[in-house]
């Protein structure tokens, strides 16, 4: 029943846009230059809409972190040098993590390109072994921090140590956050995969793609802090 | 509306309703204080303003007392705050803990959640035909987050002001100790260090003060990019069908802006505020320099940092803030002049364009506010030719604005009143921008009362005066009801005369040489024959403070006893006006607008009336409702509503 008053509704609306297409006079002229009642806001926005503001949503939310490490990069860069500098070593074990990471976003490709098949079981795996990927770097981080701790080397000892423990403690936290979507889509892809409506695989696609746009991110994000740390000091 | 039947909508494939359809919450709770409504949120967003403005009004009103009469026992002072002001009589830290406060808590807490956060969460949806926010939960977190910001932040009054909880051993030991007999921090809403690094051997004020300040800025800083995140996404991704992004009216525009630029300030403040805490509770010296005395003592701990890198994150922050803080007010303004001159606004792209041309030019001038820091002359003259042509988009957009009003039928409602306040306000203001801009000229007026009065009139005063804007002309479609004309008169007239006899004599004081956040000057004799001007302030002060009982009088009578206004009072052509007042719980009673034109066709020629609602598809028939297109000459009436 539903649907009839809806294919109803829809041929009134589209009716009634080509007969306003010819135009009438019109006036005030600070509009669209194009036709009047014409589908260019988005047709269909109200339900395609949903999976597309998930991709959106994360663009910014990236570009927003993203700002949020260029404020701390320019003050690594302003402090860098001056009084007080004195460059730690940086443990060896940063190039595990890299790695780690390096090898996740490649895995959550694969995951992404899985579900793009529909192949669920290929997916399922692939997040799953993401998710390990991420849980190794985290891990391989705090080895990393204790290493530097034991040798003496703490926040507040000098100002090159300060921004380390700074910039990977930042991204840490938010690659926790990147963890905490894997395992939402994870235990999304291990309840629901039965419903196999267009809807619902559009949204699980757009889920999948935004928290893949975020780990993307924070992988390009650890290589540039790494390189920061490494060579700029 | 609660019997109406919710047509489906064409676009939603049968079965999968719930997508976004979320149903009306029924219990008290979901519907009122944790909603995901945005209109509900929006009004959460103003109340908290009105709770913040009244304090930091009340702030303001306090510090002029202390200017003027800087000697006076008041005795109720005295019991209120026994530590800050002994007898009655406020010491100099109580005055400037009262500075720093009142400018933390009207610039976020007033200028940035009320335009953005209350009528941008209300509005921005309506007026682009969607039924709610792209992400209405996280809208929810982003309202809730502020709350929890503005909460520590008022902990902070509390903290420093009482011996008693500024004593207690979760203050002293993680807080770094109160009780010191201010209202909160010292060190400005701009928090400079070193002052604001050092903790409290730094002096009254700089220990859990100054923690609280910090963690309150950061707490708001990610409740903003929450807000700014999702109003993005909404203008992107929800606009109805036939709302291209040129036939929006000019308040989404301003929304839009100022969503772009708190998304990318925003995160710069935070990053400065965590750098803050660290030096001072970790130990760290990113901006303690090395071999400072403070309060004779040498401070060892710390070496290397550098104040002025403080500077440069907070400012570049702080000068898109200032826009934060006016867009919104700007966008209103240009609505609301367009809908009472019953024209189409003047040169529509040009505003647009303008307004991102502010907003882009935004984040290179913000130098302009440490020209004595010591910066390289060249970088001084970059920052100054930068910011002396923000002048052009500004210019561009005041003659915009006379272009509307010139050869309308202006109806000289309140919100029109206090629409053209604004222009008047943020002309008179922003002209001092042009002076202060120059580097040779800001030398001397550098921290000067000249510095206060062209600010407060371009960015707070002009701010405000859009809210009210806002508060007269959206206030039927919010509660169904008008505020009362005569009273609206009676507020607007005392309130726009007293801010200019409030804030022009401070550029007289500021050319004197008065400096600026000086608990007094009564020591300072060359200032003397400045007192009959200062007393005349402190007068103004008074009278527009308790001329704002007649608002809020107004506001609450209104909300019961105002005459029911209609679906459309103003006779106006966006889409806000083409449903309910208040709009149904999915703004549209299930029905989705179509719109078919640009936002301010007034004046139509052909038209049966002076205006074309977006959502009428024929200029020559009658304007017909939201949801209902090609109804033609069968209106239902609507938008007849009388007020002609």
């Amino acid at each position: 029943m539903a649907t009839t008053v809806t294919t109803d509704t829809r041929e009134r609306v589209r009716g009634k846009d080509t007969g306003l297409g010819l135009g009438g006079p019109r006036a005030g002229g600070n509009g669209s230059r194009r036709n009047p009642g014409g589908d260019d806001g988005g047709d269909g926005s109200r339900y395609d809409g949903v999976p597309q503001r998930y991709r959106i949503g994360m663009w910014l939310a990236v570009g927003s972190i993203a700002m949020l490490f260029t404020a701390l990069t320019s003050a690594y860069v302003m402090r860098a040098g001056g009084s007080g500098w004195d460059d730690i070593q940086l443990p060896g074990l940063l190039w595990v993590s890299t790695a780690l990471i390096v090898t996740s976003s490649v895995t959550i490709e694969l995951a992404r390109r899985a579900l793009r098949r529909d192949e669920y079981a290929t997916y399922r795996h692939w997040l799953t072994v993401s998710l390990l990927l991420g849980f190794g770097f985290l891990a391989a981080q705090v080895c990393a921090w204790r290493q530097l701790a034991a040798q003496g080397i703490y926040l507040a000892s000098n100002p090159h140590s300060s921004f380390f423990y700074l910039l990977t403690g930042l991204h840490a936290l938010h690659l926790l956050g990147g963890i905490l979507g894997l395992s939402f889509l994870l235990w999304r892809a291990t309840r629901a995969m039965r419903d196999v409506s267009k809807q619902t695989a559009l949204k699980r696609r757009a889920a999948a793609d935004a928290v893949g746009i975020y780990w993307h991110f924070m992988d390009g994000l650890w290589v540039y802090l790494f390189a920061l740390l490494f060579f700029w000091r | 509306m609660a019997e109406e039947v919710p047509i489906p909508d064409p676009h939603e494939p049968a079965g999968h309703g719930a997508v976004h359809h979320h149903s009306p919450p029924t219990s008290f709770i979901r519907k009122y204080i944790f909603s995901v409504d945005h209109k509900v949120i929006g009004i959460q967003y103003l109340l908290l303003a009105l709770v913040s403005v009244f304090i930091g009004m009340v702030m303001s009103v306090l510090m002029r007392m202390n200017l003027t009469w800087p000697a006076h026992h008041w005795p109720l002072l005295a019991k209120i705050f026994p530590l800050g002001a002994p007898e009655g009589v406020m010491t100099p830290e109580f005055y400037l803990s009262l500075v720093t406060m009142h400018g933390t808590m009207m610039v976020f807490f007033v200028l940035t959640t009320a335009p953005q956060g209350g009528f941008g969460n209300y509005f921005l949806p309506i007026q682009i035909g969607a039924e709610d926010m792209a992400f209405p939960v996280l809208n929810m977190l982003s309202f809730w987050v502020t709350f929890v910001g503005l909460v520590v932040l008022i902990a902070a009054i509390f903290v420093e002001s009482s011996a008693a909880l500024g004593a207690t051993k979760f203050v002293t030991k993680y807080l770094d100790g109160g009780g010191t007999g201010t209202v909160g921090p010292i060190g400005g809403w701009t928090g400079y260090p070193t002052l604001s690094a050092l903790g409290k051997s730094a002096g009254p004020g700089q220990g859990a003060g100054v923690t609280l300040w910090i963690t309150s800025i950061a707490i708001f800083c990610v409740a903003s990019l929450l807000g700014a995140l999702n109003f993005i996404t909404t203008l992107l991704n929800m606009r109805t069908r036939g709302m291209s992004l040129m036939r929006m009216p000019l308040t989404c525009w301003s929304w839009f802006t100022t969503a772009i630029l708190a998304l990318l300030s925003f995160p710069v403040l935070l990053a400065g505020g965590i750098l803050l805490l660290l030096d001072r509770h970790a130990g760290t010296s990113f901006f303690i320099p090395g071999n400072l005395v403070v309060s004779d003592k040498l401070v060892t701990e710390h070496s290397g940092g550098s104040p002025i890198l403080w500077q440069h994150l907070f400012w570049f922050f702080g000068h898109p803030e200032v826009y934060i803080a006016i867009l919104p007010g700007m966008g209103a303004t240009s609505h609301i002049l367009s809908t009472f001159a019953r024209k189409p606004i003047f040169g529509y792209r040009a505003m647009v364009f303008a307004m991102f041309a502010i907003g882009l030019l935004g984040f290179f001038v913000w130098g302009h506010h440490m020209f004595l820091s010591g910066m390289s002359p060249y970088s001084g003259m970059a920052f100054s030719v930068l910011t002396l042509t923000i002048g052009v988009p500004s210019a561009i957009k005041t003659f915009n604005w006379l272009g509307t009003l010139w050869g309308g039928r202006i109806r000289f409602t309140v919100p029109m009143l206090f629409a053209i306040g604004f222009v008047s306000l943020f002309v008179a203001g922003g002209i001092t921008g042009l002076v202060l801009g120059q580097t040779s000229l800001d030398l001397s007026m550098h921290d000067t009362y000249f510095v206060l009065g062209h600010f407060h009139l371009v960015m707070g005063v002009a701010a405000i005066f859009g809210m009210f804007a806002g508060v007269y002309f959206w206030f039927p479609k919010m509660f169904g009801r008008m505020m009362n004309d005569k009273l609206g008169y009676i507020h607007f007239w005392p309130t726009f005369i007293g801010v200019y006899t409030i804030f022009i004599p401070m550029h007289v004081m500021g050319l004197v040489g008065m400096p600026r956040r000086y608990a007094s000057f009564a020591e300072y004799t060359f200032l003397n024959k400045t007192h009959p001007l200062v007393m005349l302030v402190t007068i103004a002060v008074i009278i527009t403070a308790f001329t704002q009982i007649i608002f809020f009088f107004n506001f609450f009578w209104s909300l019961f006893k105002g005459k029911p206004a209609g679906d459309n009072p103003w006779e106006a052509t966006t889409l806000e006006w083409a449903t309910t007042s208040p709009p149904p719980f999915d703004n549209f009673a299930g029905k989705v607008p179509t719109v078919y034109r640009g936002a301010y066709e007034f004046a139509v020629p052909d038209a049966p009336e002076d205006y074309v609602m977006q959502t009428t598809p024929d200029v020559t028939v009658a304007n017909v409702p939201a949801g209902v297109p090609g109804q033609g000459g069968g209106s239902t009436g609507n938008g007849h509503n009388g007020h002609h």
